[in-house]
Order: C-alpha cells, then sequence, then structure tokens
C-alpha cells in the first residue's frame, strides 16, 4: 500500500518531465549517467533559470533604481518582480521585509552585525542548537568575541533531535537572541521550529530561523512560523548561487542600523548627514546581484508550478527508501534517526573512511558528499570524522538510489 | 574500475588494514601533528634521530585509506634513512602524486610506486602527501601543527 501511494506520488511529480527541465541531467561522468545525490550542497538548476539569467545579460543588462532609460526601468521591474516572487513564495506580509543578499550566510551575518551586536552585552547570551551549520555558529562567535555575550547551545540526542525542554531550560532573563536551523544540513533532521520560536517570543526573545536546507524541500510560511528572520539561499533551490534572502518582520527592521554604506542604500548624501533608504534597500547597499536575483525569481516559478504535497511525499520516498537501501548494506550506519527528516541521508561504513566512500562512488558517476559538511560539532557528537551525504531533489530517483547501494556493494568489494 | 584498481592498489589496502609503525613513541625526540580540514584526516608523526639519521619513526592518527597506507608506507621507508635522503624521497613522492614525475622510472620509487595512480585523483593528493608532509615539517623542526589547507 505504502509502495502504491509512493508510486502515485511518483507520477503526480511527473519526475521524467522534470529530469529533462535539469540540461546537466543529460551528462555522463566516468562513462556513466550522473546520479546526482549531493543537493545539501546545491542543486541543478532548471533551463527555465539559466535561460532567464542569460536574457537579462543579452536583452535588458542595465543597472537597477536609477536609470530613466528603459533598460534601466525592464531591468528594474525585472528585479522588483523576484522580490514579490519571493514574498508570496514565503508568505511575508510586505516586500519591505524581503532582503537580497549573496546566501544564508551573508543573512545571518547581516543580522548578527545590524541586530545582535548592537543589542547584547557582556554576560547576555545567544542560544543555538547542537546541530547548527558552521554559518550558524561562526557569527555568533564573533558576535560574543566582540561584546562579551556568551553562546549557549542546545544539546542534541543521539538521534539527531534537538532535545526540547533543554531548549526550553536555556532560555533565560540573559538570552538575548536564538539562531535554529529549520532542517539540519548534515543530518536532514527538521526542527520544530514552530514551537521552538513560540518558546522564544513567549519569553519576548527574538529568533532567526536558517531555512537553507529547508525552502527546497517544504513551503514555508514566516507569518504563521513567526520568526523574526528566516534565512536562505537560491542555489540549494533551483536557483542560482550568489543570490540569497533575509526576510526580517517589518517592525524589528525598520529600527535596525545598516549593515553596509553604499549606493542604492541611502536618499541623500552629503558631508554633515546622509539620510539612509527606505526599507528594504536601506540593507541593499551596492549594485546588487541582479542576474542572480532574476534567476532566483525564476526559480521561485518553476517550484510554484509544482505541487508541494507531491514534491514532500516523493522526497519523503527517497530518503525512506534510500534508508532501507543502505541499511542493508553489512557494516553501514545512519547517522541521524530523527522522526521528521528532509532531503538527506547521512551514514558511514565500519573501517571504510567517507572519503574512500566518495571517490569510489564518483567512479560510477554517482554524486555525494563525504566530510564534516560545515557541521564540525555534529560530527563531534557522534565521535566521527565524517559521514557520507545522500541528499536529494524533486529529480532524483528510486534507480539513483538503487545504484548507490550498487555502488556501496562495490566499496565493500575493494576494501574486502 | 581499472581507475579504482591503481588508486586502490593491494599493497595500499594492507597497508591501511595493517598499518606498519603504527604506534605513539614514548622516546621520540620529536613530534607533530597534521591535519587535513577538508576531510578530517588527523596523524601525529614522531621521530628519534640518530644524529642525521632517523633512527626510529612511527605515527598515530586517523582518516582515508590513502592517507594512512601512505603515513605506513613512508615510515618504513625513510627509516635509518639521513635527513637529506628522507627530504629526497619527500620530493620524489611529491612529483608522483601530483603527476610531475612523469620521466622518473617507477623502480627507483620502491614501494612508493603504488602511489602513482593518486595522481589521476586530483581530490586526493592532500589525502596522499600528508603525513609526507608532517614528516617534513617534523625533519626541518618546525613546531606548528601542519594543515594541508
Amino acid at each position: 500500500m505504502k509502495h502504491q501511494t509512493a508510486a502515485a506520488a511518483r507520477e503526480g511529480l511527473h519526475v521524467n518531465k522534470i529530469r529533462a527541465d535539469f540540461p546537466i541531467l543529460a551528462r555522463t561522468v566516468h562513462g556513466k549517467p550522473l546520479a546526482y545525490l549531493d543537493n545539501a550542497a546545491t542543486s541543478q538548476k532548471p533551463s527555465s533559470v539559466i535561460t532567464a539569467m542569460n536574457e537579462y545579460y543579452t536583452a535588458m543588462n542595465s543597472n537597477i533604481h536609477r536609470g530613466v532609460h528603459s533598460l534601466s526601468e525592464e531591468a528594474t521591474a525585472a528585479y522588483e518582480k523576484s522580490r514579490e516572487l519571493v514574498r508570496r513564495f514565503i508568505h511575508a506580509e510586505s516586500m519591505r521585509e524581503i532582503i537580497f543578499v549573496r546566501g544564508t550566510t551573508e543573512a545571518i551575518n547581516l543580522v548578527a552585525s545590524s541586530f545582535v551586536h548592537p543589542s547584547v552585552k557582556a554576560g547576555d547570551e545567544i542560544l543555538i542548537t547542537g546541530l547548527e551549520h558552521h554559518s550558524n555558529i561562526v557569527p555568533w562567535q564573533l558576535v560574543c568575541g566582540r561584546t562579551g555575550a556568551v553562546l549557549r547551545v542546545v544539546p542534541i540526542t543521539d538521534d539527531g533531535e534537538v532535545m526540547l525542554e533543554e531548549f526550553a531550560a536555556r532560555l533565560t532573563p540573559k538570552t538575548k537572541f536564538v539562531a535554529i536551523a529549520h532542517v539540519s544540513n548534515a543530518l536532514g533532521t527538521v526542527n520544530p521550529v514552530k514551537a521552538m520560536v513560540a518558546l522564544a517570543r513567549e519569553r519576548g526573545i527574538p529568533v532567526l530561523v536558517d531555512g537553507a536546507q529547508a525552502v527546497p524541500h517544504m513551503p514555508v510560511d514566516v507569518q504563521e512560523l513567526g520568526a523574526d528572520f528566516y534565512a536562505f539561499s537560491g542555489h540549494k533551490m533551483y536557483g542560482p548561487t550568489g543570490v540569497g534572502v533575509l526576510y526580517g518582520r517589518e517592525e524589528v527592521i525598520s529600527g535596525m542600523t545598516p549593515y553596509q554604506g553604499g549606493g542604492d542604500m541611502i536618499k541623500s548624501v552629503s558631508f554633515e548627514k546622509t539620510v539612509y533608504n527606505d526599507l528594504p534597500h536601506r540593507f541593499e547597499a551596492g549594485t546588487p546581484n541582479i542576474a542572480g536575483v532574476i534567476g532566483l525569481g525564476e526559480a521561485i516559478r518553476y517550484l510554484s508550478g509544482l505541487d508541494w504535497r507531491a514534491v514532500e511525499e516523493h522526497e519523503a520516498d527517497l530518503v525512506a527508501y534510500c534508508t532501507t537501501v543502505v541499511s542493508g548494506i553489512p557494516g553501514a550506519r545512519i547517522i541521524g534517526t530523527a522522526r521528521e527528516k528532509a532531503g538527506v541521508v547521512s551514514f558511514i561504513m565500519e573501517g571504510i573512511h567517507p572519503h574512500d566512500i566518495g571517490t569510489i562512488l564518483d567512479q560510477e558517476g554517482i554524486a555525494v558528499r563525504t566530510g564534516h559538511h560545515c557541521a564540525q560539532p555534529v560530527m563531534e557528537r557522534f565521535s566521527i570524522p565524517a559521514t557520507v551525504r545522500a541528499s536529494f531533489a524533486i529529480y532524483n530517483t528510486r534507480e539513483e538510489v538503487d545504484r548507490l547501494g550498487e555502488g556501496l556493494r562495490k566499496v565493500k568489494e575493494v576494501f574486502g | 574500475m581499472s581507475d579504482l584498481r591503481s588508486l586502490y592498489q593491494e599493497v595500499i589496502l594492507d597497508h591501511n588494514k595493517n598499518p606498519r609503525n603504527f604506534r605513539a613513541m614514548e622516546d621520540a625526540d620529536r613530534s607533530l601533528e597534521g591535519y587535513n580540514p577538508l576531510c578530517g584526516d588527523r596523524y601525529v608523526i614522531y621521530v628519534r634521530m640518530d644524529g642525521d639519521t632517523i633512527e626510529d619513526v612511527s605515527f598515530t592518527g586517523s582518516g582515508c585509506a590513502i592517507s594512512k597506507a601512505s603515513a605506513s608506507v613512508m615510515s618504513a621507508l625513510v627509516k635509518k634513512k639521513t635527513k637529506e635522503e628522507a627530504l629526497r624521497l619527500f620530493n620524489q613522492f611529491h612529483d608522483l602524486v601530483t603527476g610531475h614525475g612523469g620521466s622518473a622510472s617507477e623502480e627507483g620509487l620502491g614501494k612508493m610506486a603504488v602511489f602513482a595512480g593518486v595522481s589521476e585523483f586530483p581530490a586526493r593528493v592532500k589525502c596522499a602527501s600528508l603525513a609526507w608532509h608532517t614528516l617534513k615539517a617534523v625533519l626541518e623542526k618546525q613546531t606548528t601543527a601542519v594543515s594541508t589547507e
């Protein structure tokens, strides 16, 4: 019955049609068809995204927000159209709350520097979880280093789940900011972010949610979530690299000091007094990644053309199937067995280093990530140096998971 | 698969499984940690010198098969060699895994020759050379840990 449901979902998603939209999936690696299972690092891009960026450079390349000529007006309209697409995509109330940045990392650094740094003092606490990516650890360490604030960490269980009661226990009058991942990049754990945000906000503590690994896999409604900040990258959700989004609730960001100074973020400049621009432009200094923003808008159009339920069912099926296939290999052990996971199966094999596994799989045309996944504290928590990570997207298939299984059997063969 | 066999030769798999000189050395004159932050390979190389000669060499740590086998083969190759000879071997090894050793005959390389296949896998050159870089640093009396980054 379960298999039938999964099959129906696969049909609902038209995976073959989707695969045809992604030109790179037609290539071979070492003479084998590419099985791209490294989507948590970056996803592939559909033709429509590549074409949209190409069209910007071919037909309307110009700077935005200042020219009176036609090209500039067209480019500005395309750029701002993407902002509206992002607003709708994450269900934000206003376009003023959508700030374009380079990616999740810059979004978090912006919040660290413009919001958290000015508001904490020595002895205050910033709370994160033991599941975070380095980009949601290091910016806070920098703030702590400059202010004397203290970074506190919520422990995770052997399954790779955040301990909710420990989280609540660490929300004290000293806690001035909370930063949590929506989905863990190393283990795939989906955090109960709505409950966590509610716990923090009941105590008046502002929250940032790192949504980099969530937005490609599930619908996000920032108003329902209630977070003050939500950060994500374009390139993990079928868009280009070098562009991302910081959502900030208007009442929070309206009082925030600018991040970088420069053109476009001002209304008027004199040596005596500079007047900053309105939201969100106040936080977008300099000529932005115009082509990237346009490409991101196109990626959102692409995702919006799919049925979220079918996407979620298809990817859940791949995660479940991959878990079964990997668990069937003698000596293999899944790292991260949370009840709710999205897109990721991380594992190790007894006596064989992940790096060696990655090289052998590559020879079979299978792209996986091996290493610490920029989450060294997670590796330390499980006392391992690294894992092999297979991560999925809408265009992956059970057949590719089968090839992963065959590849792992070859690994066993080589290492006897 | 033929490419893979050139990387994961029997000798390499054997040294990975049964590494030689794989122990801490309590009476070492010098020791140093080498670390590859990309994949987490981490070894400590120990040496005891007799004048200019490497009287004994050993290592501890963990990492992928290529890095561990390389440390093991290296320890066997440089034992009882002078510092100068060991540094010459370092250069030979470096040329071999980076593919710059084209003209050198593999026969002159001894056991080291099994690492020739690494040059076809650029992502693995750092794994193969970690122990060697660390040894070089030990012999040149560096005191800060070696990192491949």
